[in-house]
């Protein structure tokens, strides 16, 4: 029983690799040999979905706006909800916990109620199409997120450490960048680490609010399976692109990671 | 911890209260507004009342796709929950392997909700995809582009495949938490490996397994992406739970009323539900 | 008075005495020198029912010794034997013992009685058995309001209370281990919790083995203390013989307070040289190589002021109550004398010290002179 243990964890993982595999198996095909029926391997390897991805302007942009709209997003909720997270960590103050719970219930609502106020909202705000439409309307959910998790490792550091460095005559900001946030420096990683994955994540929002100038890497995929027919290839390795940067956020993170999932409170 | 009463804190939550408010109330008044009236284009609206609230609730249409939401979020946390459970109790607890698999296992988490959609729609395809191909291969019948009970099948392994993983970080962190000398004790005492988990570490996991099934609750009662892109809600509208039939309606049919109706009507719904299992909780807590 | 006569406990088995056969370990899978062992090599019988204390400072082996003793190591070499049985292999619930870890561990979701029934349940006693062993430990250890309490909301003291309760409940347990049990405890309840602890040592019997730093609760709780430095065995004695005779210089250092004055001296024959003066020692030295010292506790220290003895010059003086602390410099080392309550400090004081209670060490060690 013991010595069996490892299966466990080892057949979900594989069970986790196999579509993955499938995935990169796939990007590494030609659409014909695709089409032409199932094989566990590439016959012929190609790197052309690639390089079509690569040098195609339509495609790589898709990328950069991702990039720039999840890095905004992750900044401003970060930038946010850290002053936020510190009072409710460390002060009373009037309707504190109802504003509290009223954040929270921010992340239960369903982005697809929103999507078509928010395209009204952010047209009237001229903001439309533009990365920084999409990194905000990601504040919804990611602000409630960063401010219950910030607020759990805030509330992990003694409040006497405060008191200290205001009896050393240090003024409040000063105390807070110079002390504090190495202080919680974990909890500020593993923030941006849930504002980016969420950002990164999500479509349905992104693809609403932009239309060429911003438009998500995730919602180009989505017009070429269905304009330029069957491109199964391209798809694939488009696909394979969007897990590498989690892959790389994930392992910069990876000590932190579980702490980070029971939101600091554990 | 004991807090200061200090009402200028709430210049500090300010910023984050303005554009979350801007995120938030704005949208929500703007779908309030839709719920109760009427347009025939050029922005002439026209007061209804309640009438797109009682259509819906009153709709066929509604009660289906409501009735499949709940078997799909009560199936998943069915399957998740235990498994998530088992895989942290297994997995192991320190060193090189333990990072293995957790960066390993929260690689599904970042993946683009819609790349999960068109990596399993590849992945199950019955002619090509290994999942589909397999299947058949054992003489199981599968096509889950036809077949209603293959589609059902496909979207919660889906989601099993990429969600279990959040519910084993949350529950191994809970593990994490558990002091040797504990497990050290429960030895001397002659406790049987059932009476550890019961009486050490499920104890210590009901926190996180409590956020655990919260989030999966309700992200699996918005879910929207995956399945749309996997199913679009088909084969007929035998997968189209509650966020993929707003949308249809919303923007594929410009049902505004309706759509907003539904909308708060589902808004409300997973509200209540949170509320009731937080309270519960809170309540099993303090006793 | 016994509750329960040896005879009368649990399976009848009688309780052992615990053999350290030429115990040592080491953390490196191959250690070669000496300071590659956490635990330098101990061979000592603790009897049955004794109450001994490991007492070191952080680092000096104690946990270690202690965890090869519940079972949780297994030594690099030597063999630990309850009884006739080499238990050197065994994991810890083959090994019938109990423990009381620093942080109170008790099963939260459990009541009082519960938790001290989860021994016994797991062990498969008839339940009327176990009602009536709960009973008399909820009694015992003066639980009887609280014992369909949840375990969860106890104090501290309550609650190393439970897990000292799981240990004695078994009846039959070869040894009790504390591994620092108090230093969660407000100190107000300390020295209740240590009565306590005394009290049922008395009453069950139990071979007890108690680690900590702290010398009070060592000297306090045990017949016989176990002095670790270094992760080797410097002394093992009654608390008398550790104030007595210490056996190491750090054994002086570490009990009584101040600890002992160990100073560089010179030693020939029964002669000893120290601060420009001679001193006529009860007992006669070979050569001796290495570092000499000699130490001498503040308590045997007197002041003169006619010149006789060795000269200082006195610091500082702390007026305790009960007596005065003379804290001062003898060629240039501190050096402390205790005096009574109302003595006289002469301003140009010398120091006598009592021949018949210098000890002197070599390489830190005690010499023993011929009489």
């Amino acid at each position: 029983m013991t010595r069996l243990r490892w299966l466990v964890p080892t057949l979900y993982i594989i069970f986790l690799m196999l579509p993955i595999y499938w995935l990169l198996n796939m990007s590494f095909k030609t659409t014909n040999e695709i089409l032409g029926g199932f094989s566990w391997f590439p016959a012929e390897f190609t790197i052309e979905s690639y390089v079509k991805i690569f040098t195609d302007p339509t495609w790589y942009s898709g990328y950069i706006n991702s990039i720039i709209y999840v890095g905004l997003n992750t900044v401003i909720s970060v930038s946010f909800a850290l002053p936020a997270a510190y009072a409710f960590s460390r002060y009373r103050f009037v309707g504190d916990k109802h504003l509290f719970f009223w954040l929270l219930t921010n992340r239960m609502a369903p982005p697809a109620v929103f999507a078509l106020p928010f395209l009204q909202l952010y047209s009237a705000l001229e903001l439309f199409d533009t990365h920084f439409a999409v990194a905000l309307a990601h504040c919804l959910f990611n602000i409630p997120l960063a401010v219950w998790i910030l607020e759990g490792f805030i509330s992990g550091v003694p409040r006497e450490i405060d008191e200290t460095a205001y009896l050393d005559g240090y003024s409040f900001p000063r105390f807070f960048t110079k002390i504090f946030m190495p202080l919680i420096g974990s909890g500020i990683g593993v923030t941006a680490f849930f504002c980016f994955m969420f950002s990164w994540v999500e479509l349905l929002l992104a693809k609403t609010l932009t239309s060429v100038e911003a438009k998500p890497i995730a919602a180009v995929m989505t017009r070429t399976a269905s304009t330029s027919g069957y491109e199964l290839g391209l798809l694939a390795a488009a696909g394979v692109l969007t897990i590498i940067p989690g892959a790389i956020v994930i392992y910069f993170v990876r000590n932190y990671i579980a702490k980070g999932f029971a939101m600091g409170r554990v | 911890m004991v807090k200061v009463q200090n009402n200028k804190a709430w210049f500090m939550v300010l910023p984050v209260l303005f554009i979350v408010a801007l995120n938030a109330i704005v949208p929500l008044m703007t779908v309030v507004n839709y719920s109760v009236q009427d347009t025939f284009g050029n922005n002439v609206f026209f007061f209804e009342g309640t009438r797109w609230f009682s259509e819906v609730l009153a709709s066929e249409r509604f009660h289906g796709a409501l009735l499949r939401q709940f078997f799909l979020t009560a199936t998943i946390l069915a399957i998740e929950i235990p498994l998530g459970v088992a895989i942290a109790l297994t997995m192991p607890r320190t060193g090189f392997w333990a990072s293995v698999c957790l960066v390993l296992m929260a690689l599904p988490l970042l993946i683009p909700w819609n790349v999960v959609g068109a990596m399993w729609n590849i992945y199950a395809l019955p002619d090509i995809g290994l999942l589909g191909y397999g299947l058949n291969w054992l003489g199981i019948p599968y096509d889950f582009t036809q077949q209603p009970v293959s589609a059902w099948f496909t979207v919660i392994l889906m989601d099993v495949w990429h969600w279990t993983s959040l519910v084993v970080l949350l529950a191994y962190a809970g593990l994490q938490s558990i002091d040797e000398n504990y497990y050290r004790a429960a030895q001397i005492d002659g406790a049987s490996r059932w009476a550890v988990f019961r009486f050490i570490q499920l104890p210590k996991m009901k926190h996180v397994l409590t956020i655990a099934i919260l989030l999966r609750f309700m992200d699996s009662f918005m879910i929207y992406t995956e399945p749309f892109v996997l199913t679009g809600g088909g084969p007929g509208n035998s997968t189209t739970v509650l966020s993929i039939d707003l949308v249809k309606a919303a923007l594929g049919e410009f049902n505004l009323g309706v759509a907003s109706a539904m909308s708060i009507i589902y808004f409300l719904m997973t509200l209540l539900v949170c509320w009731l299992f937080y309270t519960i909780t809170m309540q099993g807590e303090r006793e | 008075m016994r509750i329960w006569p040896a005879q009368a406990r649990g399976t009848g088995e009688t309780m052992a005495q615990i053999t350290l056969d030429k115990l040592a370990h080491s953390y490196l899978p191959d250690p070669k020198s000496e300071a590659d062992f956490a635990l330098k090599e101990i061979d000592y019988v603790w009897e049955d029912g004794g109450a001994y204390a490991l007492l070191g400072p952080s680092g000096c082996g104690k946990t270690t010794l202690l965890n090869i003793i519940s079972g949780l190591l297994v030594p690099s070499r030597g063999r630990i034997v309850f009884g006739e049985e080499d238990v050197t292999h065994y994991a810890p619930e083959q090994r019938n013992i109990a423990q009381v870890f620093q942080f109170p561990v008790i099963y939260d979701t459990m009541t009082v009685a519960e938790n001290l029934a989860f021994p016994l349940v797991n062990r498969q006693v008839p339940r009327d058995e176990i009602d009536k062993r709960v009973a008399e430990m909820i009694k015992v250890l003066d639980l009887g309001d609280k014992a369909n309490r949840k375990a969860r909301g106890l104090t501290a003291d309550e609650k190393q209370k439970i897990s000292l309760g799981r240990g004695l409940v078994r009846y039959d347990v070869n040894a009790i281990l504390f591994d620092e049990p108090l230093t969660v405890i407000d100190p107000h309840l300390k020295w209740q919790l240590r009565t306590k602890l005394k009290e049922l040592h008395h009453e069950f019997g139990h071979t007890m083995i108690y680690v900590t730093h702290d010398q009070t609760e060592a000297l306090t709780f045990a017949d016989k203390v176990v002095v670790m430095y270094e992760g080797e065995v410097v002394q093992i004695g009654t608390p008398e013989e550790l104030f007595d005779e210490p056996a190491h210089t750090f054994v002086g250092y570490f009990i009584g307070s101040p600890g002992m004055n160990v100073l560089p001296c010179e030693v020939a024959g029964n002669q000893l040289r120290l601060g420009g003066q001679d001193i006529s020692l009860q007992r006669r030295y070979q050569q001796l190589d290495g570092i000499v010292e000699m130490g001498v506790r503040p308590e045997f220290v007197s002041l003169a002021a006619n010149g006789e003895g060795v000269p200082i010059s006195i610091s500082a003086v702390e007026d305790i109550g009960r007596f005065k602390i003379v804290r001062a410099q003898l060629e240039g080392r501190s050096f402390n004398a205790v005096l009574p309550e109302g003595a006289e400090i002469p301003a140009e004081a010398t120091a006598v010290i009592d021949p018949q209670r210098i000890g002197i060490y070599q390489d830190s060690h005690l010499v023993r002179g011929e009489v």
